[in-house]
């Protein structure tokens, strides 16, 4: 039995896990890593437009500042989001963005005087102040008041990536490549660490831990098509769920993004349309500002995805094999625009479709991007429901995103979580409550259930085809969870769900019974804990009967407040269960420093709570006498809605500001 | 339609190896796989995964050319497969795993320990020992054409094509490589890199380092990314002279 003891056990490379790895290693504690592919690999890297931070230095974010990015975030999240969360991250956003500049990212930065962009297919001169010159400039993207999307042109992920694995090296972090996390191990509610699998030899390894963290991003191969990297598959999620302890959040919450390339799904940066360019259908008709006519093309990413469709079945999508799709158009901005801001989307183009974007057309369609839900957590990144047991990023359900998240927003939540989580993990350690004990019996006990559960897909005879289940259930997900959803199928999705999950259960390897590196035994575990997973999104989206954010019901089209202002809570409490178990966790208004209200797309269907208009009535009353007191915005937000004394007290200074207080 | 053209029968030969299995021999294996439109070596390999032999060994994350993960020699030359389309190549296609790096198995190689033991033989993070983080402060300022001219140096994948292009290193395995010569370069550029020219000097001024390089520039021909090796090599080389004389 090999078994492995560290502090802090994380599991993920990316840049969520590697935020934390760096912050408990700088508070002293020893942690291990655990990593599918090498760190610099990571779906982070794949992160292209770019990081939001209130800094405003460019022109066009004057103004801004944390409670503006505050209120774009939870009005992007359909009020879905946890408030208290989203003004944690809105706080220590920019905080993140410095100390990562310091730490070696390119961020592309403000030059003073005149330069030209495209806004509204126009082009405009905007004139940049001498004082920003040098400082960190910011795009447009949607759903967002300002300019706020910082970037390294669109390589953002990657350069924060490679930044934060680099500091991850000179911190010395243990980091264990292809290693796979197949289990949790925990007792009586507390979890102890995971039983891993090493990719390359086959080996089983116990690591024994205070505190694990579960940074493995999202689930969006659930489905046939997605922009997300191949091992985006939920095991993070699925482990956690099969622990029958953790809970998950709000798994029926998926972002759709407005522009994939068609038909492989890659994705394009909403950086394209916030330097200006622009979506047209079969006819080169610009269809946007017919819908929304305020932020047009710049419309929440939900939003967009869904106007898109709708365009598409009104028959003015543009046929192909591979089904309609409409047009991104990015020619009007220029060539040196495109070589120098948008290459990665250039690159893209040229190799999977062999276009030239600075003179093409780009053929897009909305593609599953991104999951809200996740493993739901307090907003010290420990699951509500299993001691020592953290998660952080694009796995977790935090919650700062609600029913859609904004872009910019994902990147930036992986090291603002990642640096804060590292400090309540440390906070944990340096406490007498992180004490543990569990015998050798038990971490062997762990470890032998799941190597008779890797024997029992070799030897199996006459078994299912674990090709076969993964892909009907990506295509159950592709056509009956999407971008508009019915209960009919969705009820047809559960049910067919089920039927593959019991289906599962006598998977068979065929040929291939290598017991060290194995693909096809890979595929076979990743494919039944992948069908869990698709069983909490397909039901959670069933018995949503409202639409919220990227959740969109027909058959009940508007926001219901007064029912469904809740958070669906999936487990998995007995392994023999078929269908998860569901619970739902209230959302209160009467918390909220901004209650809910109307986002500004299409027509107001709210239904609203019954509190939402004393609690209005009374922020607004407050905040009026608050404002004739001469209060600032800090004392008046502290008033509605006292956050600090929640953070890290290192994290909790005023960020500095040109033109606020530089 | 009538006259569309039958799709083509690809031939896939591929170098097979599972150095986890005894009875294993390197040994060349042949696929036929039906050429669809927009084909990508991703595509390919998947099918032949899913459809005829599930054993076998690849690397893919992004699928996107983005991360580096899947090169290999197509037709003996490296490069990134997911962004390589079929109806670029002819139809007998062969694929083998990039030489000089560990072999996991088939055409999945150890890229991440290589590249780890450079980037911290190279220390490739940023040195500043009286700097104090100051997270609530204005960010220092940096002219904006020299942040575009950094991370233009920071697009490097990692991907190992220039390590497997490289003349140099099939004779002397412990010689740098153009990658880990771009990150030097890329950190040279950084003033928020405190270095000494004479510390770079005792990284890369030696034969393993930018004295080893023979200017053969493989490296530059098979890059995904297009980094300017050749010219960052040639700077450094110049630099890296002026260094010792100075000395």
């Amino acid at each position: 039995m090999k078994v492995i003891y560290t502090d802090v056990l994380i599991i993920g490379g990316g840049l969520a896990g590697l935020r934390v790895a760096t912050g408990v290693k700088e508070r002293g504690h020893n942690t291990v890593v655990l990593t599918l592919v090498p760190p610099k690999r990571s779906h982070s890297s794949a992160a292209q437009g770019g990081m939001q931070a209130s800094l405003a230095n460019s022109t066009m974010g004057d103004g801004d500042n944390e409670d503006v990015h505050f209120s774009d975030t939870i009005k992007g999240s359909d009020w879905g989001a946890d408030q208290e969360v989203a003004r944690m991250f809105t706080h220590c956003a920019p905080k993140a963005i410095r100390e990562l500049a310091q730490w070696g990212v390119p961020w592309s930065r403000v030059q003073k005087g005149d330069r030209e962009a495209i806004i509204n297919a126009k082009k405009v001169t905007i004139t940049e102040k001498d004082e920003a010159h040098g400082l960190i400039t910011a795009r447009d993207f949607g759903g967002t008041k300002k300019w706020r999307t910082c970037y390294t042109s669109d390589g953002t992920g990657h350069s924060m990536l490679y930044a934060m694995d680099n500091k991850a090296h000179e911190e010395n972090v243990e980091i264990h490549e292809r290693l796979e996390a197949i289990s949790l191990i925990h007792e009586e509610g507390r979890c102890y660490g995971a039983v891993a699998r090493n990719l390359m030899t086959g080996e089983l390894v116990a690591y024994i831990s205070k505190a694990t963290t579960i940074a493995t991003g999202g689930y969006g191969r659930i489905y046939s098509v997605s922009t997300n990297a191949i091992i985006c598959q939920g095991m993070g999620q699925a482990i956690a769920l099969e622990s029958g302890v953790a809970t998950l959040g709000n798994m029926e919450a998926i972002q759709f993004h407005p522009t994939a390339i068609v038909p492989v799904g890659i994705l394009t940066t909403e950086g394209c349309r916030g330097d200006g360019g622009l979506l047209l259908d079969k006819d080169g008709y610009r269809f946007m500002p017919d819908y929304e006519p305020d932020k047009k093309e710049l419309a929440s990413r939900d939003v967009v995805s869904r106007r898109m469709t709708e365009h598409m079945r009104k028959g003015k999508g543009v046929k192909s094999k591979y089904g309609d799709h409409l047009w991104l158009d990015i020619t009007i901005l220029g060539r040196e625009h495109i070589e120098k801001n948008l290459r990665e989307v250039k690159e893209i183009c040229e190799n999977f479709l062999g276009i030239d974007p600075a003179v093409d057309w780009i053929p897009v369609r909305p593609t599953q991007h991104y999951s809200m839900g996740g493993i739901r957590t307090k907003y010290t990144g420990e699951s509500q429901t299993m001691k020592g047991l953290y998660s952080c990023g694009e796995a977790a359900c935090w919650d700062m995103h609600g029913f859609n998240r904004l872009g910019g927003n994902s990147v930036s939540e992986t090291v603002v979580a990642g640096m804060l989580v590292a400090e309540y993990i440390s906070d944990f350690l340096d406490s007498k409550d992180s004490d543990m004990q569990i015998h050798s019996a038990k971490v062997e006990c762990f470890l032998k259930q799941e190597h008779d559960k890797l024997e029992a897909l070799l030897t199996k005879e006459n078994g299912e085809d674990a090709y076969v289940l993964r892909r009907r259930m990506e295509e159950i997900m592709m056509d009956k969870v999407g971008i508009f959803r019915n209960g009919t199928d969705l009820k047809d999705a559960v049910d067919e769900l089920e039927d593959l999950l019991r289906r599962s259960k006598n998977i068979e390897v065929f040929r291939s019974k290598s017991r060290a590196a194995n693909p096809a035994l890979v595929n076979a575990y990743r494919t039944q804990r992948m069908i869990k997973v698709a069983l909490t999104s397909a039901l959670g989206a069933y018995l949503r009967e409202e639409s919220r954010g990227a959740h969109s019901r027909e058959d009940f089209p508007q926001r219901d407040d007064e029912n469904w202002l809740k958070r669906t809570i999936t487990s998995w409490p007995d392994a023999d269960q078929t269908m998860p178990s569901v619970s739902y966790e209230e959302i209160n208004v009467s918390n909220m420093e901004m209650p809910p209200g109307f986002r500004g797309y299409g027509k107001d269907l709210t239904h609203h709570h019954p509190m939402t208009k004393v609690k209005q009535d009374s922020v607004d009353a407050t905040r009026k006498k608050l404002e004739e007191e001469g209060l600032n915005r800090f004392e008046i937000q502290n008033a509605l809605m006292p956050f600090m004394d929640k953070l890290p007290e290192k994290y909790r200074g005023i960020n500095e500001r040109l033109g606020e207080n530089v | 339609m009538r006259d569309e053209k039958k799709p083509r029968l690809l031939k896939i030969s591929i170098l097979r190896f599972d150095p986890h299995d005894p009875e294993d021999v390197p040994h060349m294996e042949t696929f036929e796989v039906e050429e669809s439109d927009g084909m990508t070596l991703y595509i390919v390999l998947n099918e032949i995964r899913e459809h005829h032999d599930n054993s076998l060994k690849f690397d893919f994350v992004c699928r996107a050319g983005i991360c580096g993960s899947c090169s290999m020699l197509v037709n003996g030359r490296p490069t990134l497969a997911c962004r390589t389309l079929t109806s670029k190549l002819g139809e007998h296609i062969t694929l083998a795993p990039l030489p000089l790096f560990e072999l996991i198995g088939d055409l999945s190689i150890y890229t991440g320990k290589w590249m780890r033991y450079l980037n911290e033989h190279l220390e490739t993070w940023i040195h500043d020992k009286e700097k104090e983080v100051a997270f609530d402060k204005l960010e220092e300022r940096m002219e904006p054409a020299l942040a575009d001219e950094i991370y233009e140096l920071d697009r490097c994948v990692e991907c190992g094509c220039c390590v497997a292009g490289c003349g140099t290193i099939q004779m002397r395995p412990s010689f740098t490589g153009a990658v880990g010569l771009n990150k030097i370069a890329r950190y040279h550029l950084d003033p928020r890199d405190k270095r000494s020219d004479e510390e770079y000097y005792e990284l890369i001024g030696d034969e393993d380092g930018i004295f080893g390089c023979m200017t053969l520039l493989g490296c530059e021909d098979v890059c995904p990314k297009d980094l300017p090796l050749q010219s960052k090599i040639a700077y450094l080389r110049r630099m890296m002279i002026k260094t010792s004389m100075k000395n």
